[in-house]
């Protein structure tokens, strides 16, 4: 039998990798319209720099022993000492540097905020579309889990975790992924996931004897990829909140976060006045805030890319 | 319908069964707290454990917490003890809904007028300006900003009092207790509730609306708002009303600031959808003015997904509750739930978890039948929808 031969000498990968390229290009281009994503995007890549840093200045610029964000203690003045030269930031109660522990939790939060966002898409999305394919049995299980997960009051239960066993940052970041995954993520997505199912290229692809797997991993999750990237954003979001909170109510074992900057203040009794020591509280909270609203405004762009019906006609 | 109430009922005892089995994870269970006194001798330790039905195996012990769960047996606090838990949680419970919803419907509201003018206005600065606010508040801090507002208002301003329920000083000679004005000030709130949503609905439907007949839907709403004060005056309850109120201010206030910009971005969106329909061109070419076009029609029909938003976000806030309630010393259940953790209360701890879970699955069996008597294309009968 003489083989279908279309002429074409790339290799399938790489015409795969130029209509990827493509398509991202494109959607590049309606971000791009989008001020409030660009703004996000811009405040993220700032967020990056200055989490870069924190390497170079311990290890070149200052001195260990001052600047350590948790064991440091400057011997030279009164705690907490507001902004001043050698500390742009001032100290806080135990004498350590508020520029430097900052920083040092900025590269944290990223990691946090990241890991626990990719872990729920990830597995909300295989998830989701597992579920809109087989439908059935898997559906109702899944849905049913998803409505228990959402039905647990989210805070209270990290509370009571967080008092059983004094949870770590990496751990932390691993159980939030997983409650999130399993809860609105995956609705959301088996949702998108069965308007895609009913799509005719699925029909061909099965007819071409397609495997299951082989639909669901090369037609379903490529289709509904743009939409959990979406959700990626709104749940580091998310992520961060839910850290910075717990960590300022002191249940987390985290030696240094933004919420733990907060939480050092206020058991110091630094909180009750507020506008003569801004310096402990305000930068932390600060960053914390607009941390959250660069990865919600990157969401918001993104819906304009995902919903062709918010854009501007 | 029975469908979903067995449904509903299945979910709830895996919720039961899930909330007990996290508790028996805990370390140093319920005897070890109990018994850790030194002067206990030994053998009145077994008899103690032996009365507690500490030494049956654990699958008796869940059957009988889920027995008395239905029965409305939660057990004892330790840290309120002898009080039960039961007790606590509806002594504290109306003051957590009574806060939630009020704060909810009131961001509801500022949201959804909000977002109906900047959607309406698409690109202009006004849509810029409310977009970054909105998202700066949404994603702001909530522990520092209620520290924030708290100090603003009530420490450096003294508008509001600081924090608390009541104001003690007020309430020593009082010769009633809080919870029974505070169930008087709920009802009351209720029936004005419902007599000026009843007015208005009258003089919407009944009359033309004129300029005269506003007037005197305003006028009788202002009666009967009147005649509940002078009520309450009568029988002296008024300034414990006041007292109550005020307190309720602040995190109120908080929770609106926190909340309405959900509110407001989804129903930018989903207005953005409207906006576009043919419908609201035909009205458009019909000459309607343009807010009539606006509020009736455009909104209208994207209120639908806002809606189901308010019930969802209705329940989790309530989740988030423990939040609001330990900044503003609220004694709801949250606060409740927050101390019962990290005072080992396991009982109580139990118990609230519970009963947040049954709030929480109320809430969205109500968001499920809202839904489908606001949307007639969903059925109720578990039918998939058309498009599949």
């Amino acid at each position: 039998m003489p083989r279908f031969d279309p002429g074409i000498t790339e290799p399938i990968w790489k015409i795969r990798w130029k209509m990827n390229m493509r398509s991202l290009a494109q959607n590049w281009e309606i971000f791009k319209e989008s001020r409030v994503g660009m703004s996000g995007l811009i405040i993220i890549i700032a967020f990056g720099i200055f989490g870069l840093l924190w390497p170079i200045m311990i290890n070149f610029v200052w001195d260990p022993l001052i600047y350590h964000p948790v064991v440091g203690f400057d011997p030279m003045m009164m705690h907490p000492s507001p902004p001043m030269a050698s500390h742009l930031l001032g100290t806080d109660p135990i004498g350590r540097d508020i520029l430097a522990q900052l920083m040092f939790s900025t590269g944290r939060e990223f990691l946090l905020g990241v890991l626990s966002a990719v872990i729920s898409v990830v597995v909300g999305t295989f998830i989701g579309a597992m579920a809109a394919y087989y439908g059935g049995f898997t559906d109702t299980l899944f849905m049913r889990l998803a409505d228990i997960v959402m039905l647990f009051p989210f805070v209270p239960l990290l509370v009571v975790i967080g008092s059983m066993i004094r949870l770590g940052i990496l751990p932390f970041a691993i159980i939030l992924g997983f409650l999130e995954a399993f809860g609105g993520i995956t609705v959301i997505l088996k949702a998108q996931a069965l308007q895609v199912k009913v799509r005719p290229y699925i029909d061909a692809a099965r007819v071409a004897g397609g495997s299951d797997l082989h639909i669901i991993r090369a037609h379903i999750i490529p289709n509904v990829l743009p939409l959990s990237f979406l959700y990626m954003m709104f749940n580091v979001t998310g992520a961060i909140v839910s850290e910075a909170t717990l960590s300022f109510f002191g249940i987390l074992n985290i030696d240094m976060s933004w919420g733990m900057m907060i939480h050092t203040a206020e058991t110091a009794g630094y909180l009750f006045d507020f506008g003569k020591f801004w310096w402990l509280w305000a930068p932390s909270g600060f960053f914390i805030t607009l941390f959250c609203a660069a990865f919600y405004m990157v969401g918001r762009g993104l819906d304009e890319v995902v919903n062709p019906r918010l854009r501007k006609r | 319908m029975l469908g979903r109430v067995g449904q509903l009922v299945l979910t709830l005892l895996i919720y039961m069964t899930m909330v007990y089995f996290l508790m028996q994870a805990m370390p140093g269970d319920i005897s070890q707290v109990y018994l850790a006194n030194p002067r206990i001798p030994q053998a009145a330790r077994q008899e103690l454990k032996k009365q507690l039905g500490l030494d049956r195996p654990p699958v008796l012990q869940y059957l009988s917490y889920i027995k008395n769960f239905f029965t409305g047996n939660l057990g004892v606090s330790f840290s309120h003890y002898p009080r039960p838990v039961w007790d606590i949680l509806i002594e504290r419970l109306p003051r957590t809904i009574v806060l939630f919803v009020t704060a909810n419907c009131l961001s509801f509201y500022v949201g959804f007028v909000l977002g109906r003018i900047i959607a309406w206005q698409r690109g202009a600065t006004v849509d810029h300006i409310a977009t970054v606010v909105g998202i700066t508040f949404w994603t702001a801090f909530y522990p520092l900003l209620s520290l924030i507002l708290i100090w603003l208002f009530a420490f450096t301003l003294r508008w509001l009092p600081l924090n608390q329920f009541i104001e003690p000083a007020l309430w020593v000679k009082a010769p009633f207790t809080s919870n029974t004005v505070f169930g008087y000030m709920v009802l009351g709130a209720s029936v004005i509730a419902l007599a000026v949503f009843f007015i208005f609905w009258t003089f919407r439907r009944g009359l033309r609306r004129t300029r005269k007949s506003a007037a005197l839907a305003w006028g009788m709403t202002a009666g009967v708002i009147g005649l509940a004060i002078w009520i309450a005056h009568a029988t002296g309850t008024l300034i414990y009303i006041w007292d109550i109120i005020r307190h309720m201010i602040l995190p109120v206030f908080t929770l609106t600031l926190i909340n309405f910009a959900g509110t407001m971005l989804l129903m930018r969106d989903s207005m953005l959808e409207t906006v576009q329909e043919d419908y609201v061109m035909a009205a458009r070419a019909k000459g309607l003015p343009e807010n009539v076009v606006r509020d009736r029609y455009a909104a209208r029909n994207a209120l639908l997904p806002t809606v189901t938003s308010l019930v969802l976000s209705l329940a989790s806030s309530m989740s988030g509750g423990l939040v609001t309630e330990t900044m503003f010393s609220w004694p709801g259940i949250g606060q409740v739930l927050f101390r019962a953790a990290l005072g080992n209360d396991y009982p109580l701890a139990t118990g609230a978890l519970v009963f947040t879970g049954v709030f929480l699955l109320v809430a969205h069996f109500v968001a499920d039948v809202l839904y489908a008597f606001l949307d007639p294309r969903i059925s109720y009968t578990g039918q998939p929808a058309a498009e599949g």
